[in-house]
Order: structure tokens, then C-alpha cells, then sequence
């Protein structure tokens, strides 16, 4: 069970804004094991997106690249392999879905031809083959009647059997690996829960490791073993799911458990992080999160912590320069 | 925690650009495209010349010089003769003015009646709408060219008809495009609020939906001097247009094909000016549309 | 889909009929009486009068029209008054050099356009992408016929590769197809590549590089599979395009084609023949309209003929 399936080390990925280049994801490292499934939480535009294209090497070269760290993958680092071999890679044995379904599958291309492209493409089999694969993948995601979906367009599809559709092309060549990147937030919240039932029966069935990446936590509470959270292109803590739930240690984490309601509880108003998320291009100098964290010190707004193992802890690990010294509730 | 708040919204201060005018920002947005600025600096040196070219000719434009007939250029004939042994250069330099002139005009008169017909189709609908949106669709489905033609066709040749005709078919262009962008400013929120508020139409027409289409309009009117003059020589070129005495670039061009052989100079010139002439007006459209609006790109 | 097809070509009838009103009121607001271009210039008033009862000119116009119409559909379209032959015969031994023309300059713009336009996309803020946007714009702002006569002088005068005038030899036909696939591959070019632009960000482009396609098939298959509707849309509307061009490039290359005989025919206030030529062009027009919308419907799932 344990055996790593990805391991992304150091990652730094910098975006092209006008002339300059600006630094989007940072010292990113972490790992998924098989039949894992990771959650990557934060805000929009905290750089979970660019984590994951990055990871499928997806960025267009003229808006994006990585330009430092490691992505082993299968022995690989798939950083430094050719592009055509990481074609060979990329929805064979790394699938991605997207955040909205109706706009990411080919408005005018009939679906048993978009599900057999990949399947061609990786597996030498014949057409009829193909087909009879699509069939079967769609039966499996759940779909009612496959030979009619095989048929339609895409806009004729609602969005949850849109987003089954798409589960069902990234599963067709049985990946090791699933990135799943806000799959739900797209769908209404009835279908939402039917779509993450069906990762979970996929991963337990193919031991596959999937990468979730999300803002709801809710989500993450249903699915993740293990939490990731980013802030402004950093990873600030990792922990088990449990424990980040039960004992969120940086500041960021405990605002984010703190802003989502709770059943039974009389609050009139939810807490929330004051302040938006840094601008890429004028990030602070210290602690990227010191601008809007109440605990702040003067240490906070010079100099960036590092990502440590909090104390006692061999699992979880946070990116604060107060975190063990104990903090006085403010 | 305010006071630790506070260095912090110093700093974002100080890196946050200053507000600056909309004129000023558009200026400077401008300047970076570089094609568009030699382009327009092209397009005001051809308007001095339109109103001075007549004075500065080296030779004068209309008299014949027999001695010197169909010559190449030379130290004496930059650009060279025609068949008349009149200084090409001389004769281009006067027919700024004209060849300009017709299109420029002709534009202004067709972006009137198209701005005109346009909002008010656009604002009031209905069957006044649907008659000129018909009409528009009618004349768009003939080829400018050939729309031009028959319009000269019925009035007969001649400069004021080719003006007129180059103004036909620059109507529904402009009528379409501010239709489109008067239906939306009108169902935009500001609209509704300043009608609710009880403006009179026409107060809303000129106050609230003109300024809203501006920039569309000045893109629109760039691109289509440049397709003007394309037209009003092609009518000149054909044997529509200014009489062939008077100094205008097409007109240059459909006499000088006779002589294609033997005096190639006759063709290169106009038609080079009149080329580099569209060219600038069209590359200044494309300018001023990445520059005003990025997102009709 | 075929219900459909007869559909649209049953509802052009009614707008061909509105049309040649519109074309014959239109043809008698020309100035200049054709009774006198048939019996000359110095012709007394009387011989006049003769031709114009012979042709019909003096009844009433609505009578005029109803006489031409029965005669639209009898396939008589009268006489040229220049030369005495049919309106028919005068079109139809022309029609074929216009219609060759327009064809080969088609054929050519609408490969090198769309060609272009979809390297410029991909090859966004390269020289190449530069290079091609100044072709473009050069070939909308050139004048058609000057590039003509260009041409005819570097190709023809100077290095006699190719004949100067008319259309006897195939080579013959390769200056006026470029002279008039200039303008539309231009167009072509600019259109593509902003539809492109605009395809190569949309999500699915990314769903088929997530899939492991190589980027052929993803701009081919996927990005550009979905400009083409609108490419065609443009492309379609330039064939109508074509037909002005054709009355400069005929004019240029001496061609006896539908073009000059157009200019020709106004010259000579040959009212017959505008006429046809200009019911001709409409129709070209309307079946161009009607074979874009059906070939729209094809490429774009989302159109259902109900």
C-alpha cells in the first residue's frame, strides 16, 4: 500500500507576465502512494492548478514552465523525459479531469470517437475494440445507457454525465495515476456527491493513487487520506486528514476549518481570513501569509520559514515560524 | 492587530500603480505599438501634403511637357513622366488631396447616415429596425466593388458620384456594428438606471449609449478609409471615376496600364502610394482596436 | 437534413422574385435612353420611337416586368442591344472563363489562407507569426488590380514566364488567380488565425493534450475542427466577394469573362444584359448563402434541422 507512486520534489513553476517572470509555485514537494488519494486544498490562485499542470507538464511554453525541482514518476523523472515521451505517459498512465466538464470535452466530436481517441492511441487494438472499451468504461462509470452517450454530442449531455464521461476517458487506459483537478465544482451538489463516490469505488477497485485537488474541505474530509494546503504558490501544511481536522498548526489552516459551517453550532456569522491573497507579482518578503495572519511578528514579515515536521509529529508537517513555540490565543 | 496591519498597507500603497487618465493610459498603451504610430505618422504626413501638395510640386501638375514624354525616373523626373511628359512625382503630390479627399468624405458621409440609422434602429426596434437591418442586409450581400458600380452605374461617373457611391456602401457596416453595440449598452445597467431615473431618450441616445460605442466606431472608420480608397481607385481604375485630366491616383493608374511596357514607373508609383496608403490606415485600425479593446482580437 | 435542403432552396424563390423587381426598377433608373444606343446616335426621333415600340419601351413598367418575368421563366432573357445576340448565348460563352477563374483563385487562397493563419496561431509572436500577419494585412490593403499589373509586368513583360493578356494556356491562368485570391487569402489568413487563437485556449484543447495526442492532431482534430465553422462561414461570404474581383482582374488581364462584360454592358447601357448579369450574381449569391448554412450545419453538432 505504501509504495510511492509519485514523488514531487522542490517543484518551482514561473509564469510569464508581460516581460518579467513571475514565480507561481514554489519549493512545492510531496508524494502520493498507491490506491492514495492526496487532497491539495486552498484559495483560487494559490497555485493548486499550476501544481497539477505542471506535474502533467500541460503549461503552454510561452505563458508557463518549471524551471527548478523533480517530478519522479515510474522510475522517471518526467521533467527531464522527451515530449513525446511523456505523451506516452500522459492519459495512459497519468489521466487528468478538469474542473468544468461541459467546456473540456470537444463540442463537435461525438463522444465514442473522444473516448476511443485515447484508447487507440495507448493500446494496439482495433476499432471495434476501441469501442467496445468505450462501452464498457462508461458502463463502469455508472452511465445509464452507453450506446446512446456513445452516439450523442457533448451538448447533449448533462453536467454530471458530462463529468462522468470525462472520469471515463481518464480512466479508459487504467491509470496509475488520476489528477483530479475541482471535479465537483462544477456540478450541482446532489451529483457532486454521486462523482466522488465513483473516484472512491474507482480507487478502491484499481489501487489507483489520485491527486484531489479542491477548495471545499468538506471534500477533503470525505475522500483524502492525507491534506495538502497551499498558500500563495507554497505548501504551508501536509498532515494526515485527521489530524490537519483535528489539530491544524499553521494559522491559514485553522482560518480555512474555522470558515466552514458547522452542523448545531449558534454562530450568526462565519470567521473569516481578512485580506485577499498576494499578487504574484508583489509577493512579500517574509512569511507569504504574515500580511493577513493575526499571530504575526516582526520575524514573520522578513524572513519565509521552512516547511518542518511539527514537534511530536512524524506525519505532519507545517511551514510557520511560530508553530512550536505555544501560542497565546489572540 | 491594526497596528500590525499597518506597515503592511504602506507597502501595498507604494507598489500599487498610480491612477492615472484614461487619455494618458491610452496614449501610452498606443506608443508601444510601433507599426501603428509610423503608420499614423505616415497618415498625417499624406494629410499635410493634401493640403500643401499643390504648392511644393516641382513641376506643375496639368502642364504638358512634350520634350519629356515617358521618361524613367531620373535627377530631373524623380518618379519619372507620363505620356503627356507631366512629372509623375508633380502629379501625385496633387492628387493627394483628391484621392484622399473622395474617400475621406465619402467615409464621413457613410458613417453618418450608418451611425444615425444604426442607433436608432438598434434603440427603438421594431419595424424600423427590421426595414433597415433588411435594407443593410440587401447591401451587404452585394460586393462593395460591384455595389459601387451600380451606383455609379445609375448616377453616371464622375468624382461626386464615386463619393457617393463609396458612402452607400459604407452605411451598413457602420449601422450594423452600432446596432449591435447600442442593443447591448441598452441592456446594460446604467442604461436601465438612467431611464428609470426619467432621461429623455434622446438625452440617453447621446449621453449614455454614444459614448459607449466610441471605440468601435473609431476602429471602424479607420479600416474603412483605407477600404475607400481602395474602392474610389478601383472605380477611377475602371473609367468610373475623376475625369482622367485631373490628377488622382486611380486615375493615374488606369491610363498608365497602357503603357505598361514601355514605361513601368507609370504603374509602380500610384500604385505603391496607394498601396502603402491602405496599408497605413489598415494597420492603425489594427492598432487602435488592440490598444482600445484587446479582447476584439 | 434533406427536408431541410428543399426547405431553403423553396424559400430563395420568393426572395429571387423580390430581388429582380429590385434589379429591374434599379436598371431603369439608369440615365440614357437604350432606344437611341440601338438606333444610333443620329437616328431622327421617329426611328427612335420604332425601336423603342420593338422592344417593348413603351408600355407601362409593371407590364415591362411582367413580360421579362414570363420570359425568365421561358428562358428568354431578349437581346443584347450591342451585338443582337441572346442575353443568354452573351452570358453563356463567358460564363465559363469567370467561373474557371474564380475556381482556381478559391482553390488556392482558401489552402494558403487557412494554412497560414493556423501556423500563425500556433507560432503566436514568432517571426513566422509576424511575417504571416504582414503578408495578410499587405493583401488586404494592396490593390487588386495594381497587383495585377504588377505582376504582369515582373512575370510576364520582364521574365516571360507566362502569357501578358487572355486565357488560351494553362499557364495563362496563374497571374489572375493570384491577382484575385490575394484579397480572400488575406482574409482567410487574419480570420483563422484569430478563431484559432481563440480554439487553442478553450478547455477541451487541454482534455486532448491530457489524452497523450500529439500536437497535430490536437490543433487539427481539435482546435481547428472547431474554427472551421466559422472559417467556412467567411470563406463562403468571399466567394461572393469574388465576383467584384473579377470585374478588375478581367479587366486587367483582358479577359472575356461575366466582369468586364458587366462594365461593358453599363458602358452601353446594355440594360438587358445588366439585368441578367445582376439576377446571375444574386443568385450565385443566394445558392453560395444556402450551401454555407447547410455545410454550417454539418460541421456544427449543435444545429439540428427540425
Amino acid at each position: 500500500m505504501s509504495e510511492k507512486l509519485l514523488e514531487v520534489k522542490e517543484l518551482r513553476t514561473e509564469f510569464k507576465r508581460e516581460k518579467s517572470w513571475v514565480t507561481a509555485v514554489n519549493d512545492v514537494s510531496f508524494s502520493i502512494n498507491k490506491g492514495e488519494v492526496l487532497g491539495l486544498v486552498g484559495e483560487s490562485g494559490c497555485g493548486k492548478s499550476v501544481t497539477s499542470l505542471s506535474i502533467m507538464r500541460l503549461l503552454l511554453d510561452t505563458s508557463g514552465k518549471t524551471t527548478h525541482g523533480e517530478v519522479m514518476f515510474d522510475g522517471k523523472d518526467i521533467l527531464k523525459i522527451s515530449e513525446k515521451e511523456m505523451r506516452g505517459i500522459r492519459g495512459y498512465k497519468m489521466a487528468m479531469i478538469f474542473q468544468n466538464p461541459m467546456s473540456s470535452l470537444n463540442p463537435c466530436i461525438r463522444v465514442d470517437k473522444q473516448l476511443m481517441e485515447a484508447i487507440l492511441l495507448h493500446n494496439k487494438i482495433s476499432k471495434q475494440e476501441a469501442r467496445q472499451r468505450a462501452f464498457n468504461v462508461l458502463q463502469s462509470v455508472g452511465i445509464p445507457d452507453p450506446e446512446n452517450t456513445l452516439r450523442s454530442y457533448p451538448h447533449q449531455l448533462s453536467g454530471g454525465m458530462s463529468q462522468r464521461v470525462m472520469i471515463a476517458m481518464a480512466m479508459s487506459c487504467e491509470p496509475q495515476l488520476l489528477i483530479a483537478d475541482e471535479p465537483t465544482t462544477a456540478l450541482d451538489v446532489t451529483i457532486q456527491a454521486q462523482i466522488l463516490d465513483l473516484m472512491l469505488e474507482i480507487k478502491e477497485k484499481r489501487n489507483t493513487g489520485i491527486l484531489l485537488i479542491t477548495h471545499d474541505l468538506g471534500v477533503v474530509a470525505e475522500m483524502c487520506s492525507r491534506v495538502i494546503v497551499m498558500y500563495a504558490g507554497r505548501i504551508v501544511e501536509e498532515a494526515p486528514v485527521k489530524d490537519l481536522f483535528a489539530n491544524p498548526v499553521h494559522p491559514y489552516t485553522q482560518g480555512l476549518i474555522a470558515s466552514v459551517p458547522k452542523l448545531g453550532s449558534n454562530m450568526t456569522s462565519l470567521p473569516s481570513i481578512p485580506g485577499s491573497v498576494p499578487d504574484l507579482s508583489v509577493m512579500p518578503k517574509g512569511c507569504k501569509f504574515a500580511p493577513r495572519c493575526k499571530y504575526a511578528q516582526s520575524i514573520c514579515h522578513e524572513k519565509e520559514p521552512e516547511l518542518t515536521y511539527v514537534e511530536g509529529s512524524t506525519v505532519q508537517r507545517c511551514r510557520c515560524h511560530l508553530f512550536h513555540s505555544k501560542r497565546e490565543e489572540a | 492587530m491594526a497596528e500590525m496591519n499597518t506597515p503592511v498597507n504602506h507597502q501595498a500603497e507604494d507598489t500599487l500603480p498610480k491612477p492615472k487618465s484614461k487619455a494618458k493610459e491610452f496614449i501610452k498603451k498606443f506608443l508601444k505599438r510601433k507599426t501603428a504610430v509610423i503608420s499614423l505618422v505616415f497618415i498625417i504626413f499624406l494629410a499635410i501634403i493634401a493640403v500643401i501638395g499643390p504648392y511644393i510640386t516641382p513641376y506643375d501638375a496639368g502642364t504638358p511637357d512634350y520634350m519629356a514624354i515617358l521618361q524613367g525616373p531620373s535627377s530631373a523626373h524623380v518618379w519619372g513622366t507620363d505620356e503627356f511628359g507631366r512629372d509623375v512625382f508633380s502629379r501625385l503630390l496633387a492628387g493627394t488631396r483628391l484621392s484622399l479627399g473622395v474617400a475621406l468624405s465619402s467615409v464621413i458621409i457613410g458613417t453618418a447616415l450608418g451611425v444615425i440609422l444604426g442607433v436608432l434602429a438598434g434603440y427603438y426596434g421594431g419595424l424600423f429596425d427590421s426595414i433597415v437591418m433588411r435594407c443593410c442586409d440587401v447591401l451587404f450581400a452585394f460586393p462593395d466593388i460591384l455595389l459601387a458600380i451600380a451606383v455609379v452605374a445609375i448616377i453616371g461617373p464622375g468624382v461626386i458620384n464615386v463619393m457617393i457611391a463609396v458612402a452607400v456602401f459604407t452605411v451598413p457596416s457602420f449601422a450594423r456594428i452600432m446596432r449591435s453595440a447600442t442593443l447591448s449598452v441598452k441592456g446594460s445597467l446604467y442604461v436601465e438606471v438612467a431611464r428609470s431615473l426619467g432621461c429623455k431618450d434622446r438625452r440617453i441616445l447621446w449621453v449614455h449609449i454614444f459614448p459607449g460605442t466610441i471605440q468601435s466606431m473609431i476602429v471602424n472608420f479607420t479600416m474603412r478609409v483605407g477600404t475607400a480608397i481602395l474602392a474610389a481607385a478601383s472605380l477611377s481604375f475602371l473609367g468610373f471615376g475623376a475625369n482622367v485630366t485631373e490628377p488622382d491616383w486611380g486615375a493615374m493608374l488606369s491610363q498608365s496600364r497602357n503603357y505598361l511596357t514601355t514605361a513601368p514607373h507609370l504603374v509602380l508609383f500610384p500604385g505603391l502610394l496607394i498601396f502603402l496608403t491602405v496599408l497605413a490606415f489598415n494597420l492603425l485600425g489594427d492598432g487602435l482596436r488592440d490598444t482600445l479593446d484587446p479582447k476584439l482580437k | 437534413m434533406g427536408r431541410y435542403c428543399i426547405k431553403r432552396l423553396l424559400s430563395a424563390i420568393p426572395l429571387l422574385l423580390v430581388i429582380s423587381f429590385l434589379i429591374f426598377m434599379f436598371i431603369h433608373l439608369i440615365p440614357g435612353d437604350p432606344a437611341r444606343m440601338v438606333a444610333g446616335m443620329d437616328a431622327t426621333e421617329q426611328q427612335v420611337q420604332v425601336v423603342r415600340e420593338q422592344l417593348g419601351l413603351d408600355k407601362p413598367i409593371l407590364t415591362q416586368y411582367v413580360d421579362y418575368m414570363k420570359g425568365l421563366f421561358t428562358g428568354d432573357l431578349g437581346d443584347s442591344i450591342k451585338n443582337g445576340a441572346t442575353v443568354a448565348d452573351t452570358i453563356g460563352s463567358r460564363f465559363g472563363a469567370t467561373i474557371t477563374l474564380t475556381f482556381s483563385s478559391m482553390i488556392w487562397a482558401v489552402i494558403i489562407g487557412i494554412g497560414i493563419g493556423i501556423v500563425s496561431a500556433v507560432k503566436r509572436g514568432s517571426p513566422i507569426d509576424y511575417l504571416v500577419m504582414l503578408i495578410a494585412i499587405s493583401g488586404i490593403s494592396v490593390p487588386g488590380f495594381w497587383l495585377g499589373l504588377m505582376l504582369i509586368q515582373w512575370f510576364a513583360v520582364g521574365l516571360r514566364l507566362v502569357p501578358t493578356q487572355g486565357l488560351d494556356t494553362l499557364s495563362s491562368y496563374i497571374l489572375p488567380s493570384i491577382t484575385m485570391g490575394a484579397g480572400i487569402m488575406a482574409i482567410l489568413a487574419r480570420f483563422t488565425r484569430s478563431s484559432m487563437l481563440e480554439s487553442l485556449r478553450e478547455d477541451y484543447v487541454r482534455t486532448a493534450r491530457a489524452k497523450g495526442l500529439n500536437n497535430f492532431l490536437v490543433i487539427m482534430r481539435h482546435a481547428f475542427r472547431n474554427s472551421l465553422v466559422e472559417v467556412v462561414t467567411v470563406a463562403g461570404l468571399q466567394i461572393g466577394g469574388l465576383l467584384s474581383g473579377s470585374v478588375l482582374t478581367e479587366t486587367v488581364f483582358g479577359i472575356p469573362g461575366l466582369g468586364r462584360l458587366l462594365v461593358d454592358s453599363i458602358e452601353f447601357r446594355d440594360y438587358k444584359v445588366i439585368q441578367a448579369l445582376l439576377l446571375f450574381f444574386s443568385l450565385e449569391y443566394i445558392i453560395i448563402n444556402i450551401i454555407v448554412d447547410l455545410l454550417y450545419g454539418v460541421l456544427n453538432p449543435k444545429i439540428r434541422y427540425d
